[in-house]
């Protein structure tokens, strides 16, 4: 589940660094992803997974780290968690 | 509670005292002569206006957000630059009292500015980011281990050289990202403004808003740190900047619509009985300015209500940004087309700069508001929000 969190976010959040070198807690918007770009990493995690985020997912916090993500799709989904 | 109350209605009062003998009074030269009204703010600063959205404890009026918001609706019906830096003023201060962490610098320098009325100015914007409030180049530089220094070109700086403090955003230091934001509050003392460009305008003439290179050196802790500015930015500034901004178009919009009835009534005491095609136009005029106040009035109480819960976790959401984004759009199009519409009821009189009626300065201020954070800039991050959010 990580690894395609991070796909996500190595293709479509722009970062200043390489995502590889990110632990699951850094913080996504100091390593340079702007709303703009989060806007196309969520749109990436709703394809590859399969889900749709509800509005009130849709925050700053929720798409800040690998860490957040997870717990969201997680929530969405407990079988993702397996 | 009752007290608070009452203390409020106060307030507001005052306002609307001010904005009748003061700003009004002032509002055609400082217009005339791009001057900073420099009257309305001293009157403020003696009712002690410039914290009146202060909580008590910190020795403030602690008024609520609507009587904020109806202060600058006031003021906007008089005098818009007025309106403008008492708006831009508030937006700044409620940015800090909403996020500062309690005991650090910010709190006492909150006492400070209630105890001293201190006026605050912003340099939010910068050269090179393309308009983009979220992205910094200037950023915070160590100096040693308890000073740092910035150097920030601002393409504007409303009123600074008339504020005793500046709110300005930057970089959290020399190896942030461009969106990794700070806020730093500096005083005029601690801070140099070299003037770059001139303030000759259509309108808003009186808020003196020139370019300027800001440089500025100051200790650390009056870098707020601890939270970071993107927050601050989505949960306060730019939905209070929309609310308010809103509310003063509208009392310009209302000033403007007043005078065109006042015209409509003059046209009708003349010539008793006979049809006023003025009337017609007004009626329209009308059903616009109520489309206004019902979106001004509805975002406001969403406002309110989201800030009421814990967390303010809606005011983060994708829709909440849209909902104002969307305030900023109509209300902004709506104040000039109302002034717009008054013009054509009133004619010749209305464009006449030295009648009761003239509308001249009403528009010229209204065609500010779309360009305050451009309205395409805001469509094209509409555009982009629109890909994900779902319920708008």
């Amino acid at each position: 589940m990580n690894e395609k969190i991070r796909r996500a976010i190595g293709d479509h959040g722009r970062l200043g660094v390489d995502v590889a070198t990110l632990a699951d807690d850094a913080d996504l918007y100091q390593a340079g992803m702007t709303s703009h770009a989060s806007v196309n990493v969520m749109l990436a995690l709703e394809d590859a997974f399969d889900i749709e985020f509800p509005d009130r997912m849709l925050t700053r916090t929720v798409f800040e780290s690998v860490a957040s993500i997870r717990a969201a799709l997680t929530e969405l989904q407990p079988s993702l968690a397996a | 509670m009752t007290v608070l109350v009452e203390r409020e209605q106060e307030l507001l009062a005052a306002v609307r005292t001010i904005g009748r003998e003061v700003a009004a009074v002032h509002a055609d030269a400082v217009d005339r002569e791009s001057r900073f009204p420099a009257e309305t703010i001293a009157a403020l600063r003696e009712q002690r206006l410039l914290s009146c959205a202060t909580p008590v404890e910190l020795g403030g009026d602690g008024v609520s957000f609507e009587t904020l918001a109806q202060c600058c609706l006031e003021l906007g019906r008089h005098c818009a630059a007025s309106a403008m830096v008492f708006a831009m003023h508030q937006i700044q201060l409620l940015s800090i009292l909403r996020h500062y962490q309690p005991g650090s610098w910010f709190e006492q320098y909150l006492r400070e500015q209630a105890e001293e009325q201190r006026l605050i100015a912003s340099v939010t914007s910068e050269v090179g980011t393309g308009g983009d409030m979220g992205r910094s180049i200037a950023a915070v530089v160590d100096v040693d281990a308890d000073t740092v220094r910035f150097e920030k070109q601002a393409p504007t700086v409303s009123y600074g050289r008339y504020a005793d403090d500046l709110l300005t955003t930057l970089r959290r230091s020399e190896t942030a990202e461009p969106g990794d934001q700070v806020m730093a509050l500096t005083s005029q003392q601690q801070t140099e403004l070299e003037q770059t460009g001139t303030w000759d305008v259509l309108g808003m003439r009186g808020t003196c808003s020139p370019g300027c290179i800001v440089r500025a050196t100051f200790p650390r802790s009056q870098v707020m740190a601890t939270t970071s500015f993107s927050r601050v930015a989505s949960e306060s500034m730019v939905p209070i900047s929309h609310i308010l901004w809103s509310h003063l178009w509208l009392g310009i919009a209302e000033d403007a619509f007043g005078r065109a009835r006042a015209f409509v009534r003059a046209s009708a005491k003349r010539s008793p009985g006979q049809p006023i095609p003025a009337a017609l136009r007004l009626s329209h005029v009308m059903s616009e300015l109520s489309m206004l106040r019902a979106e001004v009035e509805s975002a406001r109480a969403s406002f309110v209500s989201a800030s009421a819960q814990p967390g303010r976790e809606e005011l983060s959401t994708m829709a909440a940004a849209l909902r104002f984004n969307n305030l900023k759009i109509a209300a902004s199009e709506h104040a000039a087309d109302i002034c717009r519409g008054a013009l054509d009821v009133c004619g010749i009189v209305g464009f006449k700069n030295d009648t009761p009626f003239s509308v001249g300065r009403h528009l010229r201020d209204s065609m500010s508001a779309a360009l305050m954070i451009a309205n395409d800039r805001i469509h094209n991050t509409n555009a982009g929000l629109l890909l994900i959010a779902k319920e708008i």
